[in-house]
């Protein structure tokens, strides 16, 4: 009758390595992983027109003319310009501070003016009789009601005048780091000049406004409205040589 | 005699690290959803030009990339040459390769989808506004000049 050892079953395995084995596989995807995501400077290209319509006759105030050549130098409106300086002109070309006769002509626009053109395209919808005026006229009075919710938020605000834009031409062999630079540059500027705007009448800073924010949607757009981003990116034009 | 006995047994016990796998587990499990593999090689070498003010793409899947360059190989010469998907492109197949991106997605994502230029820094204009017309032309308007984050 000898007593029966008690059988200790399978062997446990012993769990203790289990943390390393893990701390392993954690430390390889910790390294692998990477969390960038991709950023850059966002650009809508302009549609292609298909018959070649003659532009509009822009006036020559109402364009910022940014040609960058070969060599990779500047020339702002007909003058040699430092990169550095393009961010004080691109601001100056927005704001037009001194009313300067060679710089965008600023539209004052206040409340008064905003209700009195809403109703008059409001009563242009009510009289026109084709379908594709009616269009015209509603597209035009949203758009100045659009301009009358900026008036309500931001106060009276001059615009500028919708031709205006910043116009910018390369060489063929002008370098990409160049036109990335100056992109950078006039971005900077426009977002300054939207900064500033934004502390002064909201008191917090523009990037602080969330586009997903209900509240913030109609401050971002009545920002946005004063300083718009209209930088054009100018057709390819054939060198003739 | 045991009146003297330490009393060791009503010490604090040691914390148990039982859970300690489990923790980092989870932690693992974390790295290898959020992991995201590079689905392309890249033939060509890119250094991408710095700047400011940049804005993050927010949805990866509706971005596709074009990727200009020299290429890595060095037997191919020093000119810059375009990639799309994991091969070399000419110009001509931006058209077919941005229709077959649009095909593989929803239709109402369509216009989101943004087209990301990952430029080297040397490349001429000359070949960037070439693809950028043939963006144009196949109506791919959205682009983002894909840049490294300056100081």
């Amino acid at each position: 009758m000898l007593k029966r050892r008690k059988t200790a079953g399978v062997q446990e395995i012993n769990a203790g390595s289990m943390a390393d084995i893990a701390f392993l596989l954690l430390i390889f995807f910790l390294v692998t992983t990477t969390m960038d995501t991709d950023a850059g400077i966002l650009r809508l290209l302009p549609p292609i027109v298909e018959d070649q319509i003659d532009p509009d006759i822009v006036k020559e105030r109402n364009v910022y003319i940014v040609l960058v050549n070969d060599a990779d130098q500047l020339l702002v409106e007909g003058k040699p310009m430092d990169i550095k300086d393009l961010r004080e002109g691109a601001k100056e070309f927005m704001t037009n501070p001194n009313n300067s006769e060679d710089l965008p002509e600023k539209v004052r626009i206040t409340a008064a003016v905003c209700s009195q053109k809403i109703a008059e395209f409001k009563s242009g919808v009510a009289s026109a009789a084709d379908p594709k005026d009616k269009q015209a006229y509603e597209d035009l009075a949203e758009k100045w009601e659009g301009k009358l919710d900026a008036v309500k938020l931001l106060g009276e605000f001059s615009e500028l005048p919708g031709s205006a834009v910043i116009s910018l031409q390369t060489g063929s062999k002008t370098s990409y780091n160049m036109y990335v630079k100056v992109q950078n540059e006039l971005e900077a500027g426009i977002d300054e000049l939207r900064e500033g705007l934004s502390k002064d009448k909201f008191d917090r800073p523009f990037s602080s406004l969330d586009d997903k924010n209900e509240d913030d949607k109609p401050l971002i757009k009545a920002v946005r409205l004063v300083f718009p981003q209209r930088i054009s990116e100018a057709e390819p034009v054939e060198v003739k040589k | 005699m045991s009146r003297f006995k330490d009393k060791g047994g009503k010490s604090t016990p040691p914390i148990s690290t039982a859970s300690l796998p489990d923790i980092i587990f989870m932690l693992l499990f974390f790295f290898m959803v959020t992991t995201v593999m590079r689905e392309t090689d890249l033939l060509v070498k890119i250094t991408l030009p710095e700047a400011t003010e940049v804005t993050k793409l927010e949805d990866k899947a509706l971005v596709d990339y074009i990727y200009v360059g020299p290429p890595s190989n060095k037997a191919l010469g020093t000119e810059p040459m375009m990639q799309l998907n994991d091969q070399f492109a000419k110009l001509e197949e931006i058209d077919p390769w941005v229709k077959a991106n649009e095909e593989r997605r929803d239709e109402v994502l369509r216009p989101k989808i943004t087209r990301s230029l990952k430029v080297d820094k040397d490349t001429y204009m000359k070949f960037v506004t070439d693809v950028k017309q043939e963006l144009r032309k196949s109506n791919a308007l959205k682009i983002n000049y894909s840049t490294a984050q300056g100081r």
